[in-house]
């Protein structure tokens, strides 16, 4: 055999094994997928949730599983596909099953809380460093950022926070669910999404401006300004009320936008 | 199947008509129903009104009413708990206020039973999964209270018994709409990010079948940035719970009182004895019931425990001859079919069209009459049907950037638009495909305007209880539901506790009722409360549904 020949069946294993591998992208696409359960080979249907294919697999949830939509951050899930050198980090009810994936759900984060009385507290520029001083460890690694399934950017509101600007911090994590992804990952130790939680307190208590139709509705509230209209209407016989109710005016219809802010 | 922007090609041709048609469509609206055209839609169209979805109940207080069949069945059920199992000389937790479940209902109630003189220690808060594992975290859209100038706590009260249709009970009612802006001024002060103009003022939206726009939101998180700060205040006061720990059934004592409940861990299989002045009752829904077939938009724990135990111990139940259908649930791509797309969307001005590209339906009817119309739509062939036959209609989402210019989808709606982006989806771009899903249980233990139940001992708040909404629900107030009842359910239960003594334990209710079932020959294997839902094997993916 010659060089060239050498070379040239080098080159047909190579396309074989790409074939090879199309065709199982293909099988994966339309067929089954395997996936490992924490080590355990599973065959499941291709494009379940990683929760349904658990399920599928015979598994059912006690911890792991909540909303089952993307707002709880019960099944925070760490993954890596077989040969593939990073870690995945995503939401068991939101993240499809790819072939395989090998899996395994976080139970529960210990990741400690500060106590505080908001009412006690003042939005100063130290005061998310007092009572999370461990945020002064950052090294800016970003870690915290690539392993949030929200894709918020943690680092730097992490950053917004030692800089004691509460208002950026509070806004930047205000989709946080709270899945505790980044402080079982972060090298320094911070509890970001316990940290994000006081900082949006603080904005919403401090720094947003306050409405005055809701104070000047309150002070009617209390004075029973509408205690005798409600009064009416629950006396009201029903086809009186259901007239009424029928020729009210609605406020979308009228200014033609529904939504009208 | 070639895909174009997240959307199978053909799909992708009828979303070319409702680009086309966009401009018209957003000119000329559809106008809302009549009132009876509001009906002829329901009764033809809603499962309420559909034969066989429901059946007579033949056991309990209740008997000889029309509930849906899988409450029924539950009802029906003989208890899970076997009496003989449970040492009740052995108490566990001994505490003046037990308190079922740690949603939004159950946090609200402990913080202001605390706040009206339960000490923490005295208070104890069980739940199924975690702390703030709820339907309450899930809510998107917003709450409604009546505080711009040109609304009313009685346009407010108004709303929610017409939306109801009349079958309210008016003093929930009442305190539902007089007690809503308070409960945003609290929020206020604990520090809920509410989404505001400038100069402080609320942006309010509008919802289904509400008069004024009265809609507060949290961009498209209303319900998680409520509900953990309300948690939030909760952790900071030390309020004990006790997770992964589902009440299985109440305990009551010789006097007829409700005497606290048996939990039960789901990790370590013991039983636990919990002895209580007071009990509130705040489990919430049961959409994962699957009732009539819908897939739902509910949390893994909404099965209907509440409701069960609630009638083990003789409370009555409202309104559970209705279910209610969300119009918005996804129905494509399959991962997300049944999660919820907010009405909110619809708030902003998107219009639901069919296949077509046809408008059909006025897009803020309540909720029930909205599906109704989105289900005629699919029934009469309008509509469009996935790949794995869910049927759907489109809502045009990207007229909402029209309406109020560009970035607005990216910062009112980040919740939607991380959903479909994973599916490589822009809804700013393309509109998205909906057809209705179970979303709430609109009846329940019947409570009064203090949240206590037929029963001593034993009050119920959130969507756990019956008559606040009576046959129907609106948009906005359900996280009002759970603030405004939470809230008195903790007052009026801490009132109690001063004066309730218990007396000896038992569980004699359970043998009574189970002798009930097998007094009518009922032959059935299951038993009651279920704790969690079946989707082991191929029930993981059979949800995609026999809807039709």
């Amino acid at each position: 055999m010659n060089k060239n020949s050498q070379f040239l069946l080098e080159k047909s294993k190579e396309k074989t094994k790409n074939l090879e591998k199309k065709n199982k992208n293909e099988k994966a696409k339309t067929g089954e997928v395997e996936v490992f359960i924490m080590g355990k080979s599973y065959k499941v249907p291709a494009g379940l949730t990683i929760m349904k294919a658990l399920e599928y697999a015979g598994y059912r949830f006690i911890r792991g599983c909540g909303c089952r939509a993307g707002f709880c951050g019960a099944c925070s899930t760490v993954y890596r596909i077989e040969d593939e050198q990073k870690l995945g980090f995503d939401l068991a009810c939101q993240k499809v099953v790819e072939d395989k994936m090998y899996l395994v759900q976080l139970p529960f984060v210990p990741a400690a809380k500060a106590e505080y009385d908001i009412e006690k507290l003042h939005p100063s520029d130290t005061i998310l460093l007092e009572m999370y001083p461990e945020i002064a460890r950052c090294v800016s690694c970003n870690t915290c950022t690539k392993s949030c399934p929200q894709d918020i950017e943690v680092m730097k509101y992490i950053q917004m926070a030692i800089r004691g600007d509460i208002a950026r911090c509070a806004e930047l994590s205000f989709d946080c669910i709270q899945c505790g992804l980044c402080a079982m990952r972060c090298p320094a130790d911070i509890k970001h999404y316990h940290l994000s939680q006081l900082s949006r307190r603080l904005r919403g208590k401090y720094v947003d401006p306050k409405s005055k139709n809701l104070a000047k509705r309150l002070g009617e509230i209390d004075n029973r300004k509408y205690d005798d209209e409600i009064d009416n209407l629950m006396k009201m016989a029903k086809n009186n009320i259901m007239e009424l109710y029928k020729n009210r005016k609605i406020e979308a219809e009228e200014t033609g936008d529904l939504g009208g802010d | 199947m070639k895909m174009i922007d997240g959307y199978p090609d053909y799909m992708m041709e009828s979303i070319k008509l409702v680009e086309k048609k966009r401009d018209y469509n957003m000119k000329h609206p559809v106008k809302p129903m009549s009132m009876k055209e509001r009906e002829e839609m329901l009764s033809k169209y809603h499962p309420d009104y559909m034969k066989g979805t429901r059946r007579e109940l033949r056991v309990g207080i209740d008997k000889g009413q029309i509930f849906y069949n899988g409450i029924v069945d539950l009802l029906e059920a003989r208890t899970i708990v076997n009496p003989k199992d449970i040492d009740l000389s052995k108490i566990d937790y001994d505490v003046d206020l037990l308190i079922i479940g740690g949603g939004g209902a159950g946090t609200v109630a402990a913080l202001f039973a605390h706040e009206s003189g339960i000490p923490v220690e005295k208070i104890l808060i069980v739940t199924k999964l975690r702390h703030g594992d709820a339907n309450s975290m899930m809510a998107q859209g917003g709450i409604q209270a009546a505080d711009r100038p040109n609304d009313s706590p009685a346009l407010h009260y108004l709303d929610i018994y017409g939306g109801g249709h009349f079958t309210n009970k008016p003093e929930l009612a009442r305190a539902l709409a007089l007690d809503a802006p308070r409960i945003i001024n609290w929020h206020e002060n604990l520090g809920v990010m509410y989404d505001r103009q400038d100069d402080g003022e609320f942006q309010e939206l509008s919802g289904g079948g509400t008069c004024r726009n009265r809609m507060h939101s949290c961009k498209d998180y209303s319900g998680m940035e409520i509900t953990r700060n309300i948690r939030d205040r909760a952790r900071n006061l030390e309020i004990p719970v006790l997770e992964f720990c589902p009440i299985v059934e109440f305990m009551m004592d010789d006097k007829g009182q409700v005497a606290g409940g048996i939990a039960f861990n789901l990790e370590t299989y013991e039983y636990y004895v919990i002895r209580a002045k007071a009990t509130i009752l705040a489990t919430g829904g049961s959409g994962r019931l699957h009732l009539s077939n819908y897939p739902t938009t509910n949390h893994y724990g909404a099965t209907g425990d509440g409701l069960v135990m609630a009638y083990h111990v003789g409370a009555n139940l409202l309104d559970l001859d209705t279910i209610q259908i969300h119009p918005t649930g996804d129905a494509f791509p399959e991962p997300i079919v049944g999660i919820l797309s907010t009405e909110k969307i619809r708030g902003l001005g998107a219009i639901p069209l069919n296949a077509n590209g046809d408008p059909f339906v006025f897009p803020l009817e309540p909720r029930d009459v909205e599906s109704a119309s989105l289900i005629k739509e699919c029934k009469e062939g309008r509509g469009i049907v996935t790949p794995t036959g869910m049927p759907g209609v489109w809502l045009d989402s990207p007229m909402i950037e029209i309406i109020h210019g560009e970035g607005t989808i990216a910062t009112k709606l980040a919740g939607e638009v991380r959903k479909f982006k994973r599916f490589g989806i822009d809804l700013t771009k393309h509109p998205i495909l909906v057809y209705p899903t179970l979303h709430y249980q609109n009846g329940g233990v019947e409570i009064n305007e203090k949240c206590e139940t037929k029963i001593p001992g034993l009050f119920a708040a959130g969507e756990v209880s019956g008559g606040v909404h009576g046959k129907n629900r609106l948009m906005g107030n359900s996280l009002l539901d759970f603030n405004v009842f939470g809230r008195r359910s903790g007052i009026y239960a801490a009132k109690y506790v001063k004066k309730a003594k218990i007396g000896k334990l038992t569980l004699n209710h359970l043998d009574k009722y189970n002798k009930m079932i097998d007094n009518l020959g009922i032959k059935s294997e299951k038993t009651a409360p279920i704790i969690l839902p079946e989707y082991r094997g191929e029930m993981a993916i059979s949800r995609s549904l026999d809807i039709f």
